[in-house]
């Protein structure tokens, strides 16, 4: 597996998703510069990682979604590479376009740190290969504006499209208009493309790796990833 | 050289000097040092801000020198922006703690906003990437004029600047009492990790070396700042809102990311923060270390505005700037990384050989003054001490009469509510506490934050450093010197309930007007206490701050020696699910550490240490009596010593799966919080002997700590403190869904679990006016 990691200015969790895929995963990754306008070649994955790219100034993600890396994205998930998106990162998807929808500030208008559970709706994705549909993940958020939402009709081919993957959930794995702390619409934390290919979550599977920082869950996202290349290739 | 003043400049007069802070003794000094000329108005406001309290440590210094500073890991002590402690195979650990009170108290987000970005700085600057951030907040009572507001701005300043930055907040403390209703506690600390032989210092050498202005550009905001820091607050203090700084996360996130690119190279001489006073501090304190001279042209500085003057830009505290000397040659270099993060570098002078600070202002000198004697006419005062009257009564208010078991339900419910035991889950879920991917015991999960130390190539070296901050100021209050002891003793029982040995202090000495010789007593006190339990805990102050003038309209808060301590486990691979992680590296040999929570039912409890009849300067007796009153209760640092060592063996050994040290609250509420996390109940069958009931239940005595033991764990834990020395009483078990306790085999508690955690954790939010 060959993984790029884009690098903004006031990208905080690229050091994160670089160390989930060398480290735990044994994946050759590489940071990649917002100014740069070429990935890797043969790069399988991008992580367009959390953190507050420029600052969040304007829009969260609006201004990094112009970066002249963005072109190669586009470009990459045209060709049916795999793109993640995690927090700021999803936030960065939705203003590409690359992903429908907006994030806006969480109901309460705070900051939210907390683990959070995340129900999975579909495990027919590269991303949910290796996870049971409706098997219960426990993973940290930590975000101002992670209140998904989108205007009717985009919801409607969301349904239509099945691109709900995640949904936050109780503990118990009940999932109701209290399970979402930041008021998510319909409990969403996490969507994919139409095609596939093009994943977008607020919570963050990269700092949910390690037994010895208190939780695995997102694990079985990167192992899905593992295992679905190894299938396609 | 001949120094010309600016015609637009106010004319300088002593008049002028005494506005702007300065004493009728000290315009003196400021004649001497310019040889009869009369200063330009830029070389006044220099000596305004160097010689304030909060640059010079004017009234501190002759204290400070009794703090122990030296040991066998310091391989940076108190001078520089930060602190550094060898943490061994080559790696340090950079840490300091600051306090920004007045400005959070003018304006909370942006004052508790730029506190953050301040000690950020300072660490990184010493060329260690931060890991991790504690902060340790006072306000007053919550009904108090502004307080909501003031905790709500101070919190999201915080949260908003360190999340942005990326670094992850591992705890801290929050305090609530009246003493703090017209001046609350701002006092922000980081840890940063670097290569032992790769310290950076703020030192200007090299003639001919340029010097190069890199960040923000300069604007308007902050000036003064260092002397408003330097006098008591009073009605009408709203003008003073332009005195605090505007801070910028993402500027400063481009800043660490860019010095920690240029540190990688062998490109500079040093650097330095522009902080407190700004270019005037950083100038001078970066010559003066290096016994050189400094000459800046100021009008090729960064301008945020148009028509600034000498005087505002050496005297401006706009955030998100340094100063460095590069090496010859890799001035391009270093301007190169700085543009590549889309900020300024410019080169806006020289080193000299000359001894003095030159200011050009197009071509003309505007400034000219000597470094090192201006460092050391530095005012340094023995200001008068005395021991204040209230002391002679507080101890000896009479107790009230003991609770009765039927009222215990009651008072254990509102004492769970008060803000000082309230959970403080709606503040600390504003702050990023696993960002970075390194935090083993995070927020409330433990009685330090506890981070994993990993290697260059990315994989855990198997170091883990912990880090807490502490004060119990009513005991300082009480006992001006014991209670500074307690707050070190404390601090460390924190890192040894983690299992974690202290490597080192930082301190925030927060205290009121020096110029009232009561203050000034109390402060010294403050001192010698800190030394006291430092040498006896074996511990060096490697950095910190000092805080005087915290009185509003002639009220001075509590005594507040805020303690940051940094402790290091060494071949830590974690606790259960080290196995899993890394087997390799798993053997016999490796250290565990310990959570404060309940780990599983069936496990025994144990009380560490003695409890007394004490109630002096408690929460209980504050809610009694509604003041803060008492004997401070005892500290024999000998008895600390051996209960800590006790706890990092046992932690170490695995013996021990949960610690939690007892302080405000008691023994009754310590048994609760480290129910609450880990969602279980406790069945406790205690022995009253010749104790209170609330002495026994709700006291404060010291130097103790509830841990938990598996069942099969227990002859090896009562050796273990036996061989010690540390008195051990077996308290009961963990389990079942309620709080029940007995005493003297009569049941005197039983309350659900769920119910009591409802009351804990909303009680904040609630009194914050936030939910009915």
């Amino acid at each position: 597996m060959k993984v790029a990691v884009l690098v903004f200015p006031g990208s905080n969790c690229d050091h994160d998703a670089l160390h989930v895929s060398q480290i735990v995963m044994g994946w050759e990754a590489h940071p990649v510069w917002h100014q740069d306008t070429e990935l890797p070649a043969h790069t399988d994955l991008v992580i367009v990682p959390g953190g507050f790219s420029y600052g969040d100034y304007l829009r969260c993600g609006a201004i990094a979604s112009l970066a002249p890396i963005m072109k190669a994205v586009h470009r990459h998930a045209d060709e049916g590479g795999w793109v993640l998106g995690i927090c700021n990162g999803f936030q960065i998807l939705c203003e590409a376009g690359l992903l429908p929808g907006a994030l806006l500030r969480n109901r309460g208008l705070r900051f939210l740190h907390q683990r959070v559970h995340l129900r999975v709706e579909r495990n027919d994705l590269p991303y949910t290969a290796s996870l049971r549909q409706g098997q219960i993940l426990e993973m940290p958020i930590a975000h101002g504006e992670g209140n998904y939402t989108c205007d009717e009709e985009t919801l409607a081919s969301l349904h239509a499209n099945r691109q709900i993957v995640f949904r936050y959930a109780h503990s118990s794995g009940d999932v109701n208009e209290t399970s979402a702390a930041n008021g998510s619409l319909e409990q969403i934390a996490g969507i994919i493309n139409p095609s596939g290919n093009i994943l977008g979550l607020m919570p963050h599977p990269e700092r949910a790796c390690e037994a010895s920082l208190g939780m695995v869950d997102g694990l079985g996202i990167f192992q899905s990833l593992e295992h679905s290349r190894r299938y396609v290739s | 050289m001949s120094v010309r003043p600016l015609v637009q400049d106010p004319e300088v007069t002593e008049t002028l000097a005494l506005q702007l802070g300065l004493s009728a003794e000290e315009w003196k000094s400021v004649l001497r040092l310019t040889e009869g000329r009369t200063p330009t108005y830029p070389e006044l406001g220099i000596f305004s801000a160097m010689w304030s309290e909060h640059c010079s440590y004017k009234s501190s210094r002759i204290h400070l020198k009794n703090l122990p500073t030296e040991g066998p890991r310091v391989l940076q002590g108190p001078g520089e922006n930060a602190g550094v402690v060898d943490i061994g195979d080559g790696w340090a650990v950079a840490f300091k703690m600051e306090s920004h009170n007045h400005p959070s108290f003018i304006e909370p987000f942006q004052g508790a906003a730029t506190g953050v970005g301040g000690i950020l700085r300072d660490v990184f600057t010493m060329g260690a990437r931060p890991l991790a951030n504690l902060n340790s907040l006072r306000f007053g009572e919550l009904k108090a004029p502004r307080m909501s507001s003031l905790v709500q701005g101070v919190v999201e300043g915080i949260s908003s600047y360190g999340n942005c930055m990326g670094i992850p907040m591992l705890g801290g403390d929050v305090g609530f009492d009246g003493c703090y209703n017209g001046n609350i506690l701002v006092n922000a600390f980081t840890l940063g990790l670097l290569r032992s032989d790769r310290i950076f210092r703020g030192t200007a050498s090299g003639v001919g070396n340029p010097v190069l202005y890199i960040g923000s550009k300069t604007g308007r905001d902050g000036i003064h700042g260092a002397s408003m820091a330097s006098a008591e607050f009073s009605e009408g203090d709203d003008e003073k809102r332009p005195t605090v700084q505007v801070g910028d996360p993402f500027v400063e996130k481009l800043l660490l990311e860019a010095c920690l690119e240029i540190f990688n190279h062998d490109w500079i001489v040093g650097i330095q923060d522009m902080g407190a006073a700004g270019l005037t501090s950083s100038s001078f304190e970066m010559a003066s270390r290096a016994g050189t001279g400094l000459e800046l042209r100021l009008d090729t500085i960064p301008m945020r505005e148009e028509g600034m003057t000498p005087f505002e830009l050496m005297l401006s505290e706009s955030q998100e700037r340094m100063l460095l000397v590069a090496k010859p040659g890799h001035e391009q270099d270093v301007i190169r990384v700085l543009h590549k993060w889309g900020l300024d570098a410019v080169s806006v002078g020289e080193v000299t050989n000359s001894g003095r600070f030159i200011g050009r202002w197009h071509g003309e000198v505007v400034i000219d003054l000597p470094i090192q004697p201006l460092a050391d006419a530095a005012p340094k005062y023995d200001r008068p001490k005395k021991v204040p009257e209230y002391l002679a009564t507080v101890a000896e208010a009479p107790y009230p009469t003991d609770l009765q078991t039927q009222d215990l339900s009651a008072a254990l419910q509102s004492l769970i509510q008060t803000p000082t035991l309230a959970s403080k889950h709606w503040i600390l879920r504003q702050y990023d506490g696993t960002v970075r991917g390194n935090t083993l015991l995070g927020m409330g999960e433990g009685d330090a934050g506890l981070i994993r130390i990993k290697n260059e190539d990315g994989s855990p070296s198997g170091k883990v450093v912990a880090v807490t901050s502490d004060c119990n100021s009513r005991f300082c209050y009480l006992d001006p010197f014991w209670g500074a002891a307690h707050a070190v003793a404390e601090a460390c029982r924190n890192l040894s309930c983690v299992g974690a040995e202290p490597i080192g202090l930082t301190d925030c000495l927060n205290y009121g007007n020096p110029e009232k010789p009561e203050n000034m007593w109390t402060f010294e006190q403050g001192c010698l206490g800190i030394r006291q339990a430092c040498l006896a805990l074996g511990v060096p102050v490697v950095s910190g701050n000092v805080s005087l003038y915290n009185d509003t309209e002639g009220q001075s808060i509590f005594p507040t020696p805020m303690i940051g301590a940094v402790g290091l486990i060494e071949r830590c691979f974690t606790s259960v699910p080290l196995e899993e992680d890394h087997p390799e590296s798993f053997s016999a040999n490796v250290n565990y550490y310990s959570g404060s929570s309940f780990r599983s039912a069936a496990d025994v409890i144990y009380l560490l240490g003695t409890t007394r009849n004490e109630l002096g300067g408690s929460e209980y007796l504050k809610w009694r009596l509604g003041r803060v009153t008492g004997p401070c209760p005892e500290l024999h640092l000998d008895d600390e010593l051996s209960l800590q060592q006790c706890l990092r063996e046992g932690i170490r050994m695995g013996l021990i799966r949960s610690a939690h040290d007892l302080s405000e609250g008691g023994l009754l509420i310590g048994c609760v919080e480290s129910a609450f996390q880990g969602n279980l109940g406790f069945q406790l069958e205690l022995r009253r002997g010749h104790l209170r009931l609330d002495s026994l239940l709700f006291g404060e005595s010291a130097s103790r700590a509830v841990i938990s033991v598996h069942g099969e764990a227990i002859r090896d834990l009562e050796q273990l403190a036996h061989n010690y020395g540390v008195p051990f009483t077996k308290l009961g078990v963990v389990g079942g869904k309620s709080f029940s306790v007995s005493i003297d085999d009569v049941k005197v508690l039983d309350i659900p679990c769920v119910d009591l955690q409802r009351l804990h954790r909303g009680a904040l939010e609630r009194q914050l006016g936030l939910t009915s």
